[in-house]
């Protein structure tokens, strides 16, 4: 398309009429899913009593916190304009590196290094969750490899190492200290529900009122410019990078948790989920575009639709088909919510 | 001129400035001096150091050797960005909006609160940006998107961003290449106006009238020299050239000449009748005879361009049809307008024409891969020899059919367009803005091989608004609005066909044919 023919129709309005109807629609972008959580409630109340019920809802909930986790890192990552596939195998090996070397060398089925005391595991796994971004955004960003096949390397090299180290099994004895977030509730509400909420809050404002979190779209949007703007870019990709690594890290405590055991294939196939749930949100995979609350709305979304459907009889066995029918539908959904193409 | 302080020194003053790049020699013992409130022209051939001397300037470069002052001061440090920001404003050609975010974000991107923790107030920053907005007097609102905003739009919020670092000097790079006729003369009014309040330009621009219309010195620069430092009223056009080339120019006389051509009778080569795009033309007919080249006038919102990339298949029209050589073409459809013999020239050759990491001859031969080989193979050794083939006889300069074609300067890429275009044998070439971007010498070739085609017993479109371009056409069809307004022979004087453009009063000693616009 001529970029002179076209621009200028569009002038006009944004010229002369700011309060136009084309941006109303842009602004309420992100909540093109909300209609689609609210009928996907109603079709859940017909279809079964047992759905309103808040046992139901914190299950849900629960359940959705790991993958959210990743969402919310892989979302973050997205809009600075990069990808992190890795994500998924982080949420597996950082768990296990981290008991590995805190569990007693001996007297158990799975015998760790028992190098540091077992309060460490969680600073230990977060710890490997931040090495691992360091290490691909210093694969990506000094030495100029291309992100995509850098995180596909990284995401079998970590399932590997994960498998090597619990030597293919899952890991169930496992220090009190780590399993705590995961499984414990406050106020009747499973921590790791509070948790998650408070980061998504968290990164939400930190996107919408810091000059460093604007920076990610500026970033997103056009790298070139952000770093004529004064934006340090490389610093704050790589910032990010670790932030979403140690998110992931994270994610494999609360998932950890949760189940009480690491199991050997924890995350395995979660990536393609992860990047369906913050695409359907609205977090555009160019880089510089999407919300946070959107991509939580896009995981809200993937959760609930699993849960209508077994609360509606549908034999488990017919979930991953359902799963990917209705990545393709909120796709749609959002593509005409948005009125914007998807390039 | 305004001049605020005539004390002061130059705003900017470069000397005896030096750059190498490996073995290449970007600028040898260059220099600039620009006085405060002057506009100032900097011109030169593609790789005459233009783009080197900026990047100095604005301080993403160290030169090797030479001295850099601004009013009189030493220049600041390299990577003090505050400090060089509040000396020199730079819009560059590549456009730094970033197209999701607001106006208001944009102008104050990477500052829109005090302090990094502080959050921000977007009601403040709102407040901000209209009074930038209001004190440079762009009126755009601040809460648009950019992207939502027009080319020109754009620029003047990336010069009120460039301005309010506090640098009373600011550098253009080819500021006006992608905007029409009236966004131009918006941008110069804009310039002037800011110049009035003291405000210093380097103006970088191929096309010289500009340099007329807006500059009051130019400096010329040829192979990475300084050439000559001249107040624009003492160099007329033909010296300016002859300074940039470094040969006595044939001046207002190129190679090709229309005079003198008797339109051809018989059946018209391409005949269109009744054309009708909603929202960019309505009810166009057109013929061309053989021998003819036709050019299409208007501004940007004129229609022009989409009417001709109608004719090339790239939309569907709801009325009218397209006939070429007598056979009607089905519109709509790239491949029937291929077939039928329409060549075409897009508009922009970086987005539509080529694929820059392939070589010349791929891109060259793009459009005839079915003949390169039987059976949809597609032989490189047939591909070479085509290409090698029309490396001659468009003579575009190249190391070799192999070499990517973004390696090219911008005339050969063009011409790399053309050849893929005429690799079908077209019966019509369209071409629109045959000649954008391109540098002054490879313009007229460009233009001589669009005439030649036409020689050679085809017709050929030119779509453009560039008066150069059209200089070239045996007669010329003004739109506006998606309405034909005016029709000139070869011969036309530039202000009747600007003004037929600009939907003013049509001439009066060309045949009319449409004015129920007014």
């Amino acid at each position: 398309m001529s970029p002179t023919t076209e621009v200028r129709p569009r002038a006009a309005t944004a010229g002369t009429a700011p309060a136009g109807r084309r941006f109303d629609l842009a602004r309420y972008r992100d909540l093109s899913l909300v209609p689609v959580l609210l009928v996907l409630g109603v079709i859940g109340f017909a279809v079964s009593p047992a759905f309103l019920t808040s046992d139901n809802l914190l299950g849900v909930g629960q359940q959705a916190t790991e993958l959210s986790l990743l969402v919310l890192a892989e979302a973050l990552i997205l809009i600075v304009g990069r990808m992190d596939l890795s994500l998924e195998s982080t949420i597996g090996v950082a768990p296990v590196i981290a008991v590995w070397l805190v569990l007693p060398d001996h007297g158990a089925r799975f015998n760790g290094l028992g190098l540091l005391p077992s309060w460490t595991a969680i600073p230990l796994c977060l710890a490997v969750g931040a090495l691992i971004g360091a290490i691909n955004g210093f694969l990506i960003l000094k030495l100029r490899l291309n992100g995509f096949i850098v995180t596909l390397g990284a995401l079998t090299l970590l399932r590997g190492l994960q498998v090597a180290i619990s030597q293919g099994q899952s890991i169930v004895t496992l220090p009190g200290s780590f399993t705590y977030l995961g499984s414990t509730s406050w106020l009747g509400v499973p921590a790791a529900i509070w948790i998650c909420a408070l980061l998504f809050l968290a990164g939400g404002c930190a996107l919408a009122w810091l000059r460093h979190g604007r920076a990610l779209y500026a970033i997103g949007g056009n790298s070139e410019a952000a770093r004529a703007a004064g934006i340090r870019v490389d610093r704050i990709t790589w910032i990010v990078l670790i932030l979403g690594s140690l998110l992931a890290a994270f994610a494999g405590v609360l998932y950890t948790g949760h189940y009480g055991s690491i199991s050997a294939d924890q995350g395995n196939g979660w990536i393609f989920q992860v990047f369906a749930a913050t695409v359907i949100g609205g977090v555009s995979l160019n880089g510089g575009r999407g919300t946070l609350f959107g991509a939580l709305t896009g995981v809200l979304t993937l959760q609930l639709v699993v849960n209508v459907m077994t609360l509606a009889g549908v034999p488990p066995l017919w979930n991953q088909f359902l799963n990917g029918a209705i990545i393709i539908v909120a796709l749609i959904i959002s593509r005409f919510a948005s009125g914007e193409k998807q390039e | 001129m305004a001049d605020p302080s005539p004390v002061r020194g130059p705003v900017v003053e470069a000397d005896g400035i030096s750059k190498r790049f490996g073995a290449t020699v970007a600028l040898s013992d260059a220099r600039i001096s620009v006085a405060p409130g002057e506009s100032h022209a900097l011109v030169g051939r593609n790789g005459a150091g233009k783009s080197t001397l900026v990047s100095i300037l604005t301080g993403l470069q160290n030169p090797d050797t030479g001295t850099l002052r601004f009013n009189g001061e030493q220049a600041p440090a390299p990577g003090d960005t505050d400090a060089w920001r509040s000396r020199v404003a730079c819009v560059y050609q590549r456009s730094t909006i970033i197209p999701a975010l607001t106006v208001a974000e944009n102008l104050f991107l990477d500052r829109q609160s005090k302090g990094v923790l502080r959050p921000i107030s977007w009601k403040q920053l709102r407040g901000r940006a209209t009074e930038l907005l209001a004190e440079y007097g762009v009126d755009v609102a601040p809460t648009a998107r950019a992207e939502d905003l027009s080319v020109e739009q754009r620029q003047f919020v990336e010069i009120a961003r460039a301005l309010s670092f506090g640098a009373r000097f600011i550098i253009l790079d080819e500021p006006t290449a992608k905007l029409d006729a009236r966004g131009i003369e918006r941008l110069f009014d804009k310039l002037r106006s800011l110049q009035e309040q003291g405000v210093a330009f380097l103006f970088i621009s191929h096309h010289l009238q500009e340099v007329y219309d807006l500059c009051t010195t130019v400096t010329v620069y040829r192979d990475a020299r300084h050439i000559i430092t001249a107040p624009v009223a003492e160099l007329d056009q033909q010296a300016l050239v002859e300074a940039m080339t470094g040969e006595s120019s044939r001046g207002s006389e190129p190679a090709w000449s229309v005079t003198g051509r008797t339109r051809p009778d018989g059946a018209p080569l391409l005949d269109v009748s009744g054309l009708s795009l909603a929202g960019a033309y309505q009810d166009f007919s057109l013929t061309a005879h053989a021998g003819e080249v036709v050019g299409l006038a208007g501004a940007a919102a004129s229609g022009n361009v989409r009417l001709g990339e109608t004719i090339a298949g790239l939309h569907r029209p709801q009325a009218g049809t397209i006939t070429v050589a007598g056979r009607p073409v089905r519109t709509g459809r790239v491949p029937a307008a291929l077939a039928a013999g329409i060549g075409f020239v897009p508009e922009d050759r970086h987005i539509q024409g080529l694929i820059p990491q392939r070589s010349v001859a791929e891109n060259a031969t793009l459009t005839v891969t079915g003949q390169l080989g039987p059976f949809g193979t597609v032989l490189p050794s047939r591909t070479r020899a085509f290409a090698e083939r029309m490396i001659g006889d468009l003579d575009i300069k190249t190391p070799g059919p192999s070499a990517p074609v973004s390696a090219l300067s911008g005339g050969n890429q063009q011409k790399v367009v053309i050849a893929r275009a005429l690799a079908t044998e077209p019966h019509v070439l369209v071409a629109i803005r045959p000649t954008n971007g391109v540098d002054v010498k490879s313009k007229e070739s460009l233009l001589g091989t669009v005439r030649e085609v036409a020689d050679a017993g085809k017709s050929a479109l030119i779509v453009s608004d560039e008066l150069d371009d059209l200089r070239v056409c045996d007669r010329v069809v003004a739109m506006f609005h998606g309405r034909v307004v005016a029709e000139f022979e070869h011969g036309w004087s530039d202000e009747q066909l600007v003004a037929a453009m600009e939907g003013m009063s049509g001439p009066t000693d060309t045949k009319e044919r449409d004015v129920s616009h007014h």
